[in-house]
């Protein structure tokens, strides 16, 4: 894609750790906390430098949920991380009562989300995380797309007053976004310009959804592509101004096809205006042990799937 | 228009200031003093419940005396101008938020909020919600609770932030007896050891009793004394219904921290303390008096700082 040609190859979580190792310079109220998984997070650098600022809670997620909430109430801005999985379903209850209700500023940060964790399997691979999060009250969602917006999201959820689910993951992926391009959460970036059909993407899947857009290209179809990296806020605008233009949606996430990107956008689309939407994501079902890119192939998560649901929605106008 | 979110909470403006709230009491509150002031508190429980035939009164009159001896004596706290943060302050957590009514007596009496507002317990549009939020903004709650197992685990953050923040106060806590069943108490319980959160007091409402019936009966803690200690913990034992032990342990208990461990008082106590047929059982864990027994038990409690 000449627009957006691949600066590196780097994964999300790095881009998290470089973001997390910035604020441990710059804003001495933040604190980390991780629950065993200093490694897998990329939290070293922040836990070298700051380790007056850095919890090791152990593997007790619930506790550290709490902890963190509790670290508020004197001012702090606690960053957890985990895995998707321990950061979300697991300690649900903590995070909907200690953090959500009691609206408390927590910044919950999860790697490791979604299939493309591979080898591991099912067991760490949750598929249901943005929708358990985005179902809470006042919760924030952010799921940025590479390793450069990560970092930037990282930043930019330490500034914003309130509770954050910031969602990324294991492997390396290619770095497109550079790393001068203004990020701000709940607007959404416009990466390429089209008139047939609105390919609104998160995480992962934007780079999918722009290998689409090529392959679309080439026969004579002109997709935009949407990184809608905030799942809520939803920037609602930016969905209706596009499929203004194009009249169909395709939706790429690398979640459950219930709850995620796909069901925020479809309720802006029944709401302001309806027009067919395809969705590329996980069909109700748990992941497996596999490669990443073996993995996303097989549960319709490549380009070649992004180009046939847009054929599709195209057609269905 | 239907309610929607929005963060952080909106404040609902509180009722006019048109009852004289009663100051914290000073250092030099005696014991008799808690005690009358106890038995206001246990009033304004009963009449909350009646009020609105719902809520938790047993364990509630059970711990009257414990959250009277620490608003109006243990605490060094500054109800008004109310922050959230407490920054100089000794914290308190409540654990187990389904005994609201007897912290929202205290915090009222002790001048958090207009007493009046104890009327409206329970209902719509209330700052008392039936357990206790941050969410309508209620000065005095520092976290919502009612979901067992959590506020050790909070208590812990806030006694860490005291620690980065180089505030020597101290954070309290109070927890049911059934609400140790909860795996997240033993998580945070083992954490506040080993990493020795020693600028925390936690305090355990041990009446032996949870809604379905006796804890022996139900899921029993065992040496509940041995394992605290076990985990590394400094445990007292008292009785958490006569005030001059209280007050002793609580004393001992504060002479502990900053020793590199976490305080545990194991407060034996009986739930339905100060009203004789809501005693010696879990039956009144969570049901309201009706018009009879409210005069029953009022006729057991002297009002002595004026009901509501």
């Amino acid at each position: 894609m000449s627009s957006y040609p691949v600066l590196d190859q780097k994964d999300t979580r790095s881009g998290f750790g470089a973001g997390l190792h910035e604020l441990g310079k710059t804003n001495p109220n933040v604190v980390a906390l991780c629950a065993d998984l200093t490694g897998s997070l990329k939290m070293e650098a922040f836990q070298k430098d700051f380790p007056e600022r850095f919890i090791q809670v152990g593997i007790a997620e619930a506790n550290m949920m709490g902890i963190a909430a509790g670290l508020t109430i004197g001012g702090k801005i606690p960053f957890t991380g985990t895995f998707a999985n321990f950061s979300t379903g697991r300690v649900y209850d903590q995070i909907r009562q200690s953090i959500a209700y009691a609206g408390k500023n927590v910044k919950i940060c999860a790697s490791h989300a979604g299939l493309t964790l591979g080898e591991d399997g099912a067991t760490h691979q949750i598929l249901e995380d943005i929708g358990l999060m985005r179902m809470l009250p006042g919760m924030t969602v952010v799921v940025p797309c590479d390793h450069n917006q990560t970092k930037q999201a990282t930043l930019a959820i330490a500034a914003h007053e309130g509770p954050v689910y910031l969602r990324f993951g294991r492997p390396k992926w290619p770095v497109f976004i550079p790393a001068d391009m203004p990020f701000e959460i709940g607007k959404a970036q416009v990466l390429i310009q089209g008139t047939d059909v609105s390919i609104i993407a998160c995480g992962h899947l934007v780079w999918r959804a722009l290998e689409a857009a090529e392959e679309l290209a080439k026969q004579g179809v002109s997709a935009e592509v949407i990184n809608m990296h905030t799942i809520k806020p939803l920037d609602t605008k930016a969905v209706l101004s596009s499929v203004a233009k194009t009249k169909c949606v395709v939706t790429c996430e690398e979640h459950n096809r219930f709850g995620g990107l796909g069901d925020a956008i479809a309720q802006v689309l029944t709401t302001h205006a309806p027009a067919p939407q395809e969705f590329v994501a996980v069909n109700d079902s748990f992941g497996e042990s596999g490669t990443p890119d073996q993995l996303l192939s097989k549960y319709g998560l490549d380009a070649p799937h992004i180009v046939a649901a847009s054929l599709k929605a195209i057609n269905r106008k | 228009m239907v309610p929607g979110y929005f963060w952080p909470a909106s404040k609902k403006a509180s009722p006019p200031m048109s009852q004289t709230t009663s100051a914290p009491a000073s250092t030099t509150t005696t014991t008799a003093d808690l005690i009358r002031i106890a038995s206001q508190v246990r009033r304004d429980i009963v009449r909350q419940v009646h009020g609105v035939q719902s809520g938790h009164p047993g364990g509630s009159l059970g711990c009257a005396d414990f959250l009277t001896a620490l608003y109006f004596k243990i605490l060094r706290h500054t109800p008004e101008p109310w922050e959230m943060d407490g920054k100089g302050q000794d914290l308190f957590f409540l654990s187990n938020g389904h005994i609201s009514p007897v912290f929202y007596s205290v915090l009222a009496r002790s001048g958090y909020f207009p007493v009046k507002e104890l009327a409206t317990f329970r209902r719509i549009n209330s700052r008392l919600q039936g357990h206790p939020t941050t969410h309508e903004g209620l000065p005095g709650v520092r976290m919502a609770s009612g979901s067992l197992g959590q506020g050790l685990s909070v208590a812990i953050g806030a006694a860490l932030a005291k620690k980065m923040n180089g505030d020597d106060r101290l954070v309290y806590t109070l927890h049911g007896d059934g609400e140790l069943q909860e795996g997240q108490i033993w998580e945070a319980a083992m954490f506040a050891a080993g990493k020795k959160v020693d600028n925390l007091i936690s305090t355990v409402d041990y009446n032996g009793r949870q809604i379905d019936g006796d804890v022996d009966d139900v899921l029993p803690l065992g040496d509940l004394k041995g394992k605290w200690a076990a985990f590394g913990w400094d445990v007292l034992e008292t009785n958490g219904n006569d005030m001059d032990a209280l007050l002793k342990t609580m004393d001992e208990a504060k002479s502990r921290t900053g020793k590199g461990k976490p305080v545990m008082v194991l407060m034996h106590t009986e739930m339905g303390q100060g009203v004789d047929f809501m005693m010696n059982s879990h039956a009144w864990h969570g049901i309201a008096p009706n018009d009879q027994q409210l005069k029953d038990a009022l006729a057991q409690l002297e009002e002595t700082l004026g009901d509501y």
